[in-house]
């Protein structure tokens, strides 16, 4: 198992097992709505085009999509920011009950999410409302209410990278004259930088997946594609065709970002840094 | 120490938001948990009925085994996402042809959503359109059927919630180990320690703090699950998948009850975060001293 041809065919046989339900999704998505009932076979028989045609000529959707963009983005960089700060407050300052803090945080994740729609629908209709303007259906209030569950998330997984990068690292630089800004920028920044990738890419897909929220608290604005996707899901039949091809689409968006930021998950400089 | 100001400063947004869009609605779930309401009744009324709601889900038959049925969803299932995903963050710390590419594959099932891959599942398992039932007949002569067999509901349960979430665990397990400072484990070898004594002195304590995140996440998580399952299975065959969520989400949405369905949630969410405060308590609060180089 050592070698470099025998881990090349244990990720294809692992790719096999990732892929096939997205393989799936696609045969789903060209198959005619007649055929899918019928004897499954793993090859394409005929496939149509039928569904993606009308998705791209679909205004509605193409809307979903920007708005699901903008938002998953827009809280992933809000939150990656957000809680690389929360950490270095509470892995390099004295803070009191920063323990306790640390602990609540993750408990803004726990909640099941059905009873907590009301109250959330009564705050961004009734609350934050000033004149016309409401936080309901808005980029902003989707953006900010997402922190509630990514917040958390980012700020544990990053506390231990960032808990991990040596002190006597901002000492020095602290020593040297760098100001708590600069050691943050040149110092922890740079050696958190695989952490924060994996943040980033991990907010934006909870952000990208949520649904529940996004169904309650938008009506056309900021609707997103997750949402717009599950019109398909109903209750007097699902339109699998349809559905399976804008989750494919979804893919996507997605992937650019993955691929764009993936490229920062690679070992940091810590290596020998601190050695004196 | 710097000024704490400083810290204060940079904690305040987080705080800010947290606070504004966790406590709030938490406040309100609390207080129309000692509440009969029910909007869309007999009587729409909300009227204070003390401790009554939490009184009657003690002796809730179905909650109760909602409850187990997630507990035992959430150990099956995180437990080997936590084990595959160290694995293959393993894998990925090494050198090979096409790394990034598997990487990226890797990931491609966190970027569907929930609501799909319930969907998708369900398609590849009912009985007689589904690949997986269909293949297991030609070859093993084996019936599968997910709407009768509550064990391979179970099962099917587990395994999709694996398929989704393992890459999760492998990149944050990925990016601890990647931040860890090699010299330790160049010592060791020098010194003749074998793989194994590596991983349970040197990688291990090392990671736990990232490790315990990452169960933590994924747990709270499992035991909220709610689109996924919904679509696969409905909750069924009878109440065998009917996790917690789910059973929540039955008592709020059809039958509207919702002092009962906030006197759950206050519950489940107690429940939770007592068990992960143990955990955490047990596992981290003893900081492990960090090895001087």
């Amino acid at each position: 198992m050592r070698g470099p041809i025998s881990q090349l065919m244990l990720w294809l046989a692992l790719s096999f097992l990732t892929l096939f339900p997205i393989y799936w999704l696609f045969v789903i998505s060209v198959t005619p709505a007649v055929e899918l009932f019928s004897t499954p076979s793993i090859l394409i028989d005929t496939a149509i085009w039928t569904n993606y045609r009308e998705i791209f000529h679909d205004e509605t959707l193409r809307r979903y999509m920007l708005n699901s963009v903008i938002i998953s983005t827009g809280n992933a960089c809000l939150v990656t920011v957000l809680a690389f700060f929360a950490c270095y407050a509470l892995s390099r300052f004295d803070l009191g009950g920063k323990e306790n803090i640390f602990f609540w945080t993750i408990t803004n994740r726990m909640a099941p999410a059905a009873v907590f729609l009301l109250p959330l629908f009564l705050l961004f209709t009734k609350v934050f409302a000033i004149g016309d303007w409401k936080l309901y259906d808005t980029h902003v209030g989707m953006i900010l209410l997402y922190c509630t569950f990514n917040l958390p998330f980012a700020i544990w997984t990053l506390r231990p990278t960032i808990d991990g990068i040596p002190k006597e690292l901002d000492e020095a630089a602290t020593v040297d004259g760098a100001s708590t800004w600069t050691v943050i920028r040149h110092v922890v920044f740079p050696l958190a930088a695989p952490g924060l990738a994996v943040t980033l890419i991990l907010t934006w897909v909870f952000a990208w997946n949520e649904f529940l929220l996004a169904a309650t608290l938008t009506s056309f604005n900021a609707r997103t594609i997750t949402t717009g996707l599950s019109e398909y899901v109903t209750t007097t039949g699902t339109e699998w065709g349809k559905m399976a091809s804008i989750a494919i689409i979804t893919l996507i968006p997605a992937l650019v970002i993955f691929s764009v930021v993936q490229r920062h998950i690679v070992a940091g400089l810590t290596f020998g840094a601190v050695k004196e | 120490m710097r000024s704490n100001r400083t810290g204060w400063l940079m904690l305040a947004p987080t705080l800010a938001i947290l606070g504004t869009f966790g406590i709030l609605p938490f406040i309100y779930v609390v207080y129309v948990a000692f509440h009969r309401w029910n909007p869309f009744g007999a009587s729409p009324d909300m009227v204070y009925n003390g401790a009554k709601n939490f009184r009657r889900l003690v002796f809730d038959a179905e909650f109760l085994t909602a409850i187990a049925y997630t507990l035992k969803f959430a150990v099956f299932a995180v437990g080997s996402e936590v084990i595959l995903g160290y694995f293959l963050a393993q894998l990925l710390m090494k050198n090979f042809p096409g790394k990034a590419f598997f990487r990226t594959i890797h990931t491609l099932p966190l970027i569907v959503a929930p609501i799909v891959v319930g969907s998708v599942w369900r398609l590849m398992t009912t009985p007689s359109i589904g690949i997986i039932p269909h293949y297991l007949n030609e070859f093993f002569g084996y019936d599968m059927n997910m709407g009768r067999d509550a064990g391979t509901a179970f099962l099917m349960t587990v395994i999709m919630d694996i398929w989704h979430w393992t890459p999760l665990v492998t990149l944050t397990l990925l990016a601890a180990l990647l931040a860890l400072p090699r010299d330790p484990f160049e010592q060791a070898e020098i010194d003749g320690a074998n793989r194994r004594q590596i991983f349970w002195h040197i990688t291990l304590p090392m990671i736990k703090p990232a490790i315990l995140a990452t169960v933590f996440i994924r747990l709270m998580d499992a035991l909220r699950t709610v689109d996924e399952v919904w679509m696969l299975t409905g909750g069924g065959p009878g109440d065998a998948t009917r996790y917690v969520g789910l059973h929540i989400w039955k008592v709020v949405f059809p039958k509207t009850d919702y002092g009962y369905g906030s006197a759950i949630s206050i519950i489940v969410l107690y429940l939770t975060l007592v068990m992960c405060w143990i955990l955490y308590v047990a596992l981290v609060a003893p900081r492990p001293k960090k090895e001087v180089l």
